[in-house]
């Protein structure tokens, strides 16, 4: 069985080929940008934030990959688990549970989940940095 | 939907005639070829008439045929086995920066246990760099192993010139000389391949490149080369490859050699028509893409592109969707983080190097699946892109 997980489970395959968010938020409160093209894989994330009863939420949030099945359906999922998400738990998100919510990732591929998490963060951060 | 698969220099679908060959050899005539009754006389004469069946095709002895369970196998074989008969790390290797892994891994390993190797670099067409091998040549160089035609760019390498540098740089030497060894996997199917020709003391090849079982590989070695074994307990393959024979792969083996020589002609130029109709279409309908490899000297069957703003794995997901069956040399595809080192060796950037895609036509290609490729591939190619950041 072990090879068996090498293989992309259905929801990665979903996400890949229906990708949630997908484009670009027009004046973005917050961008988000990793990887590079020598690696192969580059993240952007957009996030708009509004306030809502003294906390700040995400309202709306938008991506763009270059790179492989799972570097977009990673980036697809982290879209919908944070979208309307106070930034506080958003911030929370970690690498483990975006891998989690696609019903697991093959080994090689966990560090798509990390760049999507880091993507989070960072476009978290620019917008904490533009406030 | 009819599913088109243009990945055959992965392996082939195995042709009826072959299956129908090897049939009688799981049931009725199972016996082992070691064995002294009527049972395993039976499978002696089939491993037998499949090893002179093969020398023949390839021009060579039957004795100097050795059946292993693999094309890496027998790369394997030869390098290590070259290698094993002396006793301490000595002679400098040679080998190219283009190698299937089942060279390239085994030299690595070698190196890592105190042998120097030298890899020649290729130009950007992925030929081998002759000048560098003359150069790269010492009195103590063992082995040269340089592919016959590269599987990934389909790009053909100068295999008789090597032979012939070889050759002239052994000669008037009496106490050493160098020995040659191709991975000839992916050349077989099309191309003429006479290992008298070609110069080669060691040649590895596989008949699930074309039409052929998987599970059993070929390698030549010359008669007055010498190998030690990689594992022992067994008389079996001259002691080289010691283990109950295969006998209905061997079987299945040497029909698909017989079948893909008889039509090799016929088959080679079929094919190439549907490439190049493939190539120029790719290249005419879609922008930002260039060939990969040598445009001319290439294999018939091969086309390979590197497309770029996209990622090679990306491409083949959305290509399966559609039905149609591909292979790429980005890292996403084989689990590293690099992409091909082929394309890098080329001098491909790592970044054009994450958009290749690589089709490979064979026996059952049809115009209509070529078509049904140019059809789909612009959209594929197109959707991902609008997915990639603007930056």
């Amino acid at each position: 069985m072990s090879d068996l997980s090498n293989l992309y489970s259905e929801k990665v395959l979903d996400h890949f080929q229906n990708p949630r968010n997908l484009g670009e938020i027009k004046n973005p409160d917050g961008v988000g940008t990793v990887g590079n093209r020598v690696c192969g894989d580059i993240m952007r994330l957009f996030i708009k934030v509004e306030e809502k009863n003294g906390e700040e939420i995400i309202k709306d949030v938008k991506f763009q990959t270059l790179g492989c099945g799972a570097a977009i359906a990673t980036s697809s999922i982290a879209t919908e688990l944070i979208k309307g998400k106070p930034l506080s738990q958003a911030l929370a998100l970690t690498n483990k549970a975006i891998a989690e919510a696609l019903g697991g990732l093959p080994k090689a591929k966990m560090h798509c989940s990390v760049l999507a998490a880091d993507a989070v963060k960072k476009a978290i951060e620019d917008f904490r940095r533009k406030k | 939907m009819d599913k088109v698969y243009l990945d055959y220099a992965a392996t082939t679908p195995v042709r009826p005639e072959v299956v129908e060959a090897m049939r009688p050899y799981w049931g009725e005539k199972f016996g082992n070829a070691s064995s002294l009754h009527s049972f395993g006389k039976e499978a002696r004469i089939a491993v037998e008439e499949a090893r002179e069946k093969i020398a023949s095709i390839l021009n060579a002895e039957t004795e100097e045929i050795v059946f292993t369970g693999s094309i890496t196998e027998s790369d394997n074989l030869a390098i290590l086995g070259l290698t094993g008969r002396f006793p301490e790390k000595v002679g400098q290797l040679i080998t190219s920066e283009i190698e299937h892994h089942a060279v390239l891994d085994t030299f690595i390993t070698l190196e890592k246990r105190g042998y120097r190797v030298s890899y020649l670099p290729v130009n950007q067409e992925g030929q081998v760099n002759l000048k560098a091998l003359e150069e790269a040549l010492r009195t103590k160089t063992l082995l040269v192993s340089v592919m016959s035609a590269n599987n990934e760019v389909g790009t053909i390498e100068p295999v008789e010139e090597i032979g012939e540098i070889i050759n002239a740089f052994n000669k008037g030497k009496k106490d050493w000389r160098v020995y040659f060894h191709t991975d000839a996997a992916a050349f077989f199917e099309y191309l003429p391949l006479d290992v008298k020709r070609l110069k080669v003391d060691l040649l590895s090849l596989g008949p699930h490149k074309f039409g052929g079982p998987k599970g059993v590989g070929v390698l030549y070695v010359k008669k007055d080369v010498s190998l030690s074994p990689l594992y022992f307990g067994g008389h079996q393959e001259f002691g080289l490859c010691p283990g109950t024979e295969a006998v209905p792969l061997i079987v299945g083996a040497a029909k698909a050699f017989e079948l893909a020589s008889k039509e090799k002609e016929e088959n080679k130029n079929r094919v190439t028509v549907l490439r190049d109709r493939l190539i120029k279409g790719v290249l005419e309908k879609i922008p930002g893409v260039f060939l990969t490899g040598d445009a001319e000297r290439r294999l018939p069957g091969l086309a390979s592109f590197s497309f770029r703003d996209v990622e090679g794995e990306a491409v083949l997901l959305r290509l399966d969707k559609e039905g149609i069956a591909a292979s790429s040399g980005s890292a996403c595809t084989s689990g590293e983080l690099k992409p091909s080192h082929v394309l890098l060796a080329m001098g491909i950037p790592p970044e054009e190097a994450h958009g290749s895609v690589r089709f490979s036509l064979g026996r059952e290609t049809t115009k209509e699946d070529i078509d049904y490729v140019l059809e789909k591939l612009p959209r594929v190619i197109e959707d991902i892109r609008k997915m990639t950041p603007k930056l």
